[in-house]
């Protein structure tokens, strides 16, 4: 099986429309993928036919409410070989499960003088609540280096920890570069040594099949929006034994078992760690991107997207001044570089005036950036509904803004 | 010039661009004319940081007007913020004060002053009034 990509292209209606005059070329598919009609339609439809709050209600519409959600649940838990749905935590994001993570897991498993171990690839998201964590618990943050090509030094990983680590928090894929890193193989070495590991798949989830039982992360998060799903919604995977053990992260209602005003006692997973009411359209609606990539073939999707990745490498390597940052072989669909002598921002503003969508910056990863002595890149990330066609659009538009800027 | 003449001969200068890509090669080339910042001026207390690019504006007030100097390590940026200075360079404070920034809409360059666009031009006009309002202040106009 292959990908059908006119049908593809089909199914995503914001694709055929016009920016600036010209065809719309979305290369920002690492910031947030676009959404297939299905998806716009599922939520749509609930809010046309049975809106309504969940769990709570005895009447018709909360259960048919109630039924979508749990059965998304499910949806969500085979989708990422999840042994169970109370292992399966909703949240609004990939930021939010890392923060309930550095929140919840820490209260019961770090004390003054432990560590915890990220990279200096990290999105500011599994940076920051990690470093806030270590400040109020008097911990010690790590970092692990990356080599020249952007892959992480795994030796120099494995000599991070010591008896004190509890913890390493590692992204899957890099945002910035689409480096892919070795999580199984760090989720083995950690455990030899008795430390979890929370793994950030946010860019990872729409390339790769993912199964937590046979990866055995203790955590895993990401996010819907990333994977043709809606905003506003993301998924924490924690294995049932230390969910249990974690106090909730947030208080209210749904989360509730008894409450008195001199006590309150908590909901069973995974409610415990849903305070409040969730986002029924949103979890509808990734049940159906998850449907949607299934039926699209994960495989094919990234056997396609390397074509991509290999075809847009092809054409830019030999543009003058032109640098990839991030070149290990095992890459996701993402391209970042910077070019001699010309501003990312002025790159960027350019290409959008002929109808390409990039993302310049620093990606949210300004520690990278600096160990790198960068100031940002250009990064162009690549979906299955992108064309070759595309990438020789984007290519002529770079060219083009290259010579205006030099 | 008033600050209302220089402001019409700018939109005139760039209604005479019928496509954007004239319309940049302009921006990027009052982008070169500006001499650089010595390295000295390139300091924190100038600094303007954009998430996307950086801006350095230096003021002075010289017998009741302000001169304005500016760079930025972005091409594009930096011939905005030259644009922005044609028109508020050499003033007195309370003109600067007076004055708002439409005319970027009317050059159809709205988009590089939003909020998001992060490339710290938006900030530099609060810094302008800033300045503005601070020369004034102390002038005792």
């Amino acid at each position: 099986m292959s990908i059908d990509i006119d049908k593809i292209r089909n199914d995503f209606p914001i694709l055929s429309q016009k920016v600036r005059g010209k065809d719309l070329v979305y290369f920002d598919n690492g910031a947030t993928s676009q959404k297939p009609q299905r998806v716009i339609d599922a939520m749509s439809d609930y809010y046309q036919s049975y809106n309504s709050n969940v769990h709570r209600g005895v009447h018709y519409l909360s259960q048919i409410a109630t039924d979508a959600m749990e059965t998304a649940r499910d949806n969500i838990r085979k989708f990422i070989n999840a042994e169970s749905i109370e292992e399966i935590i909703f949240t609004k994001g990939t930021t939010e499960a890392i923060n309930l993570v550095a929140n919840s897991f820490s209260k019961v498993f770090i004390t003054e003088g432990d560590e915890v171990i990220v990279s200096e690839m990290e999105h500011h998201a599994n940076i920051v609540p990690w470093q806030m964590m270590c400040k109020e618990r008097s911990a010690i943050l790590k970092v692990a280096k990356i080599n020249n090509n952007g892959s992480l030094d795994i030796d120099y990983l494995k000599s991070l920890i010591t008896d004190k680590t509890k913890l390493i928090a590692i992204t899957y894929i890099s945002n910035v570069m689409g480096v892919i890193n070795p999580v199984a193989e760090i989720i083995e070495y950690a455990h030899s040594k008795g430390v979890k590991v929370l793994i950030d798949g946010a860019q990872a989830v729409p390339h790769t099949i993912i199964d937590v039982q046979a990866l055995d992360a203790d955590f895993f998060c990401f996010s819907a929006h990333k994977m043709y799903g809606p905003t506003g919604i993301g998924i924490l995977y924690g294995k049932k034994e230390l969910l249990e053990q974690m106090p909730p992260y947030q208080f209210g209602g749904e989360m509730i078992d008894q409450v008195s005003f001199e006590e309150t006692t908590f909901n069973e997973l995974p409610f415990k760690f849903e305070a409040g009411t969730p986002m029924i359209a949103e979890i509808i609606g990734l049940s159906v991107a998850i449907d949607y990539i299934q039926e699209t073939g994960i495989n094919e999707i990234a056997d396609y997207e390397h074509e991509l990745l290999e075809y847009a490498n092809s054409q830019i390597k030999n543009i003058k001044g032109l640098k990839i940052i991030g070149t290990s072989e095992n890459k996701a669909s993402v391209i970042s570089f910077v070019v001699d002598g010309i501003h990312h921002y002025d790159i960027g503003s350019l290409l959008d005036q002929f109808g390409v969508a990039v993302r310049t910056g620093n990606h949210c990863a300004q520690p990278l950036m600096t160990s790198m002595g960068i100031s940002g890149t250009i990064r162009a990330s690549f979906a299955f509904y992108n064309t070759k066609e595309e990438i020789d659009i984007f290519v002529e538009a770079l060219n083009k803004t290259l010579n205006m800027l030099r | 010039m008033t600050i209302q003449e220089e402001k019409d001969a700018l939109i005139e200068e760039f209604e005479m661009f019928d496509d954007w890509m004239d319309k940049y090669n302009y921006i990027i080339e009052m982008g070169k004319e500006i001499d650089p910042l010595n390295d000295d001026l390139k300091i924190k207390k100038y600094l303007i940081s954009g998430c996307q690019s950086q801006l350095w504006l230096v003021a002075n007030y010289v017998e009741g007007k302000i001169n304005f100097q500016v760079d930025s390590d972005a091409i594009i940026t930096k011939g905005i913020a030259q644009m922005l200075l044609r028109v508020v360079n050499k003033r007195t404070p309370q003109e600067i004060v007076d004055d708002d920034f439409s005319f970027i809409d009317e050059i159809g360059l709205k988009e590089h002053l939003s909020p998001t666009r992060s490339n710290g031009l938006t900030s530099m006009i609060k810094q302008i009034k800033l300045y503005a309002l601070v020369f004034k202040a102390k002038s005792g106009l």
